[in-house]
């Protein structure tokens, strides 16, 4: 959370405008289409779309651009992502 | 970390005997048959336990040698979480062609008797079964070059005789997956 405040605030976006949802059942985990923790969505959009994951309460896993797996998505996706929302809102 | 009723460091170990995905049944060596033991709990898709895995494979071969014994357990729960059934656990163990047993704890006993928590979640025995350290195998999942160096420098004390200067960290990962 605090690396995603950290792009916001450098995009020049306000870092309090994070909305945090728990997904708590398998059931609020299908119909939200949520394939894990942490899920970034921007404007509705997730800033790693999911292919084929199945959903459900469960970890995330995210490939950064060096190709290691992580638990976080690569700090260089959320600043894409939040670049392109600005650039949609321009 | 721990309340009085958890496993803790210089107890010993609870049992533990458990299939492998090919049938085979393991258990901890007797005490003083090996110069120490790693059980550690891991899972088919976490992503701290997939980006420690090939680190500490790395120490198990490396300590292997050295009469070093490594179990790996999964203990989530494969009807809600099919990643890790029986049938996935073995066709990952074929694939990657690890040189140690990944062992599926169904029940979740072994978890609870060990007080496991997350994936990965590491325990070092001594020879004669005592715990020795328990925690993360290193500082951060996402850095390869840390190489896994709790659980190594854990492992050079109890291979010397001597105690861990570091023999607890917090856990790192998923927490296990419980059965409702």
């Amino acid at each position: 959370m605090s690396d995603l405040r950290s792009e916001m605030d450098a995009a020049g976006l306000d870092p309090g405008a994070v909305a945090l949802r728990e997904v708590e059942t398998d059931a609020d985990a299908e119909s939200e289409r949520f394939v894990g923790s942490p899920t970034i969505r921007i404007a509705g959009r997730d800033i790693q779309p999911p292919a084929e994951e199945a959903t459900g309460l469960t970890c995330r896993v995210y490939r950064l651009r060096d190709g290691r797996i992580s638990a976080l998505p690569d700090p260089a996706d959320v600043r894409e992502a939040l670049e392109r929302e600005i650039g949609g809102k321009a | 970390m721990s309340d009085d009723s958890e496993f803790s460091i210089g107890d010993q170990a609870p049992p533990l005997e458990l299939s492998d995905t090919e049938g085979s049944t393991h258990a901890l060596p007797g005490p003083g048959e090996a110069p120490a033991t790693i059980v550690i709990w891991t899972c088919n898709h976490c992503p701290y336990a997939l980006a420690w895995h090939d680190r500490l494979i790395d120490v198990a071969n490396e300590y292997g040698g050295r009469g070093v014994r490594t179990l790996k357990v999964n203990s989530n729960d494969a009807e809600r979480y099919p990643a890790d059934s029986p049938e996935a656990m073995r066709e990952r163990h074929r694939a990657e062609a690890w040189p140690v047993p990944y062992l599926h704890d169904a029940e979740q006993d072994v978890a609870r008797a060990w007080g496991a928590r997350t994936t990965p979640d590491v325990f070092l025995l001594d020879s004669e079964l005592r715990l020795a350290y328990r925690g993360a195998p290193d500082a951060d999942h996402q850095r390869p070059e840390l190489e896994a160096g709790y659980l190594r420098a854990a492992l050079d004390a109890v291979l010397s005789g001597e105690e861990p200067a570091r023999a607890e960290t917090e856990p790192v990962g998923c927490s296990i997956k419980w059965r409702p």
